[in-house]
């Protein structure tokens, strides 16, 4: 690592070398978590196909495979179906503001990824390990509307403009429940580094996770997270038995495969969130030696699986809400129910310490 | 020139033109699209100054919920621009007054006797992990308390106030009502009655 950035700076001077330098090997870093990334999502459709699939006593892809391997059939699915998304034309519509039409994809996968940046891994293994991560990350998200309401709007088709306007207000509305769960962890936690908030769950076992004095916070964040990804049974904004496709009806190709890979990649960021903000992150469940043996991001990567296995169980196991029940359940359940959290995490923290440890049961502090 | 200078003025350059469009581009829309190009170019001059918390609640409140309604209005609404470009002239002397009068004043408080360069020192440039949000949340709950819970109490009043403005009860209205949904008993509704079985002719 010294000897490339010595190299750089022989090269292009003291200043710029170690600019340049460091712009090397954040960009080196940034596709070690793009394309595996890629790969996920493009497993996740694999796993949720089949998943589901056993779940309706189904089997599901099964047809292609590698070279003709038949223990591996199946497993090229995702392969091929991005080959022929690759292939497939994209159709402009008539009266579609173009420019709009194609910024749309590119802005919604633009947030999914650039929230990735503060993502701990490991105790090392960060892009960006800024103080203000959770900001961040908020902020990240909260972008992500902007492509779907401006798909809809520029697709310029009534089908798509009610998809956009309903995934809008769903967006913002549980956005809100969101970042209210997420003042809690940070209230606990004292940080907003995300790093510092898995340090904080670190004990002796699980019983020091966020997820025990937290758990309803969990299950708001965990809903809300399923409703901020427009994904079943909080799919209105595609809706096929109401508005055919939702914002991305006319939408082909690999412009439609781009809304694809945002709508997986931010459903596997909203698990990675919620395995590192109530699950603990890297650290094992039990802090003992056959756990503490396997590497930390195995288990930040079974964390992530088993939340995203909750995204594809849901989907095979709910109806679609009808669109006044998803709003009650934002506004009038979650949002209340998280207020009301905060203001008690808020007046247990202030407690004098003498009559907070006289609690029999402290999970809090 | 260092890295940071060439990010400011590509920074301000797009800030300046996307600031430009919003004013003088046809279509609503663009323009409001514009306007969230120029807070998040805002967001990134304010992160090359070290004021990564403002940078990133400028985002996260103008760019991720203020302008995505403002959108949702613009998209809605059905602008005629020939009726909005109509009285552009009988009003143009007015905007100019208010405009001159605005520069004046912004003219007098930055290059009055507190601002510039002289007046204001550089910030000193704070070490990797000084915590720019813990600071400004130790200031508004400690020095700047009372004005911080007055603009709270503020924003309360006019949200109560923009709330009961736009809320009224539509007689004709109906809407089924959760709770009672939820207390029906299946003894209330459902009577079950068994015949006994009739011989076909």
């Amino acid at each position: 690592m010294e000897n490339i950035q010595q190299y750089f700076v022989e090269i292009f001077g003291a200043e710029w070398g170690a600019m340049l330098f460091s712009l090397a090997s954040n960009m080196t870093f940034i596709f070690a978590i793009v394309i595996p990334l890629l790969l996920g999502v493009a497993y996740l459709t694999f796993a949720e196909r089949k998943i589901i699939a056993y779940m309706q006593i189904r089997v599901g892809p099964n047809r292609v495979t590698f070279f003709g391997i038949p223990w591996l059939r199946g497993w090229g699915q995702p392969i091929a179906d991005a080959v022929k998304a690759i292939m497939k034309e994209i159709v402009i519509p008539t009266g579609a503001n173009k420019l709009l039409f194609v910024l749309a994809p590119v802005l919604t996968i633009m947030p999914a990824l650039a929230a990735w940046a503060v993502i701990p891994f490991s105790p090392e293994l960060v892009l960006a390990d800024i103080n203000a991560g959770l900001l961040y990350i908020l902020a990240m998200t909260s972008m992500g509307i902007y492509g779907i309401i401006i798909a809809g709007w520029a697709s310029n088709s009534k089908y798509a403009f009610l998809g956009a306007m309903r995934s809008a207000a769903q967006v913002v509305s549980y956005e809100l429940a969101m970042g209210f769960a997420l003042v809690c962890v940070l209230m606990m936690s004292q940080s907003l580094n995300l790093g510092d908030i898995v340090n904080g769950q670190q004990g002796s076992s699980f019983l020091n996770w966020y997820l025990i004095p937290l758990f309803p916070m969990f299950l708001v964040y965990l809903i809300s997270g399923v409703a901020e990804t427009n994904r079943a049974p909080f799919d209105v904004a595609e809706g096929e038995s109401e508005i055919v496709a939702g914002f991305h009806v006319d939408y082909s190709g690999m412009a439609f495969t781009v809304f694809f890979l945002a709508e997986y990649s931010n459903m596997i960021l909203v698990a990675t969130l919620t395995s590192i903000m109530f699950l603990g992150g890297w650290l094992p469940p039990v802090d003992m030696a056959p756990f503490t043996l396997i590497p930390g991001i195995v288990w930040l990567l079974l964390k992530i699986a088993f939340i995203l296995f909750f995204f594809l169980w849901f989907r095979a196991t709910f109806p679609r809400y009808r669109y006044d029940q998803i709003m009650r359940l934002g506004w009038k359940i979650f949002i209340p129910i998280t207020l009301v959290w905060i203001v008690l995490l808020g007046s247990i923290m202030q407690l004098p310490e003498s009559i907070r440890n006289t609690f029999p049961l402290n999970i809090w502090f | 020139m260092s890295f940071q200078d060439i990010l400011f003025y590509i920074f301000s350059a797009i800030l300046v033109v996307s600031a430009l469009g919003v004013i003088t581009v046809r279509n609503p829309v663009n323009s409001a699209l514009l306007l969230v190009l120029a807070f998040v170019t805002c967001a990134g001059l304010w992160l090359l100054l070290e004021a990564e918390f403002l940078a990133i609640a400028l985002v996260l409140v103008y760019v991720g919920a203020v302008m995505v309604l403002f959108l949702f209005v613009v998209m809605m609404l059905d602008i005629n621009l020939d009726r909005l470009r109509e009285g552009f002239w009988k009003w143009f002397p007015f905007g100019a007054v208010v405009a001159l009068i605005m520069v004046a004043e912004m003219s007098m408080v930055l290059m009055g006797k507190y601002f510039g360069l002289e007046e204001m020192p550089v910030p000193r440039s704070q070490d990797a992990d000084y915590s720019n949000t813990r600071e400004l949340g130790r200031l508004i709950y400690t020095e700047y308390v009372y004005a911080f819970e007055l603009a709270a109490v503020l924003l309360l009043v006019a949200m109560v106030a923009a709330i009961a403005l736009t809320l009224r009860h539509r007689e004709d209205k109906k809407s089924p009502n959760p709770s009672k949904q939820v207390k029906v008993r299946k003894e209330d509704r459902l009577r079950i009655v068994t015949m006994p079985a009739e011989k076909r002719e």
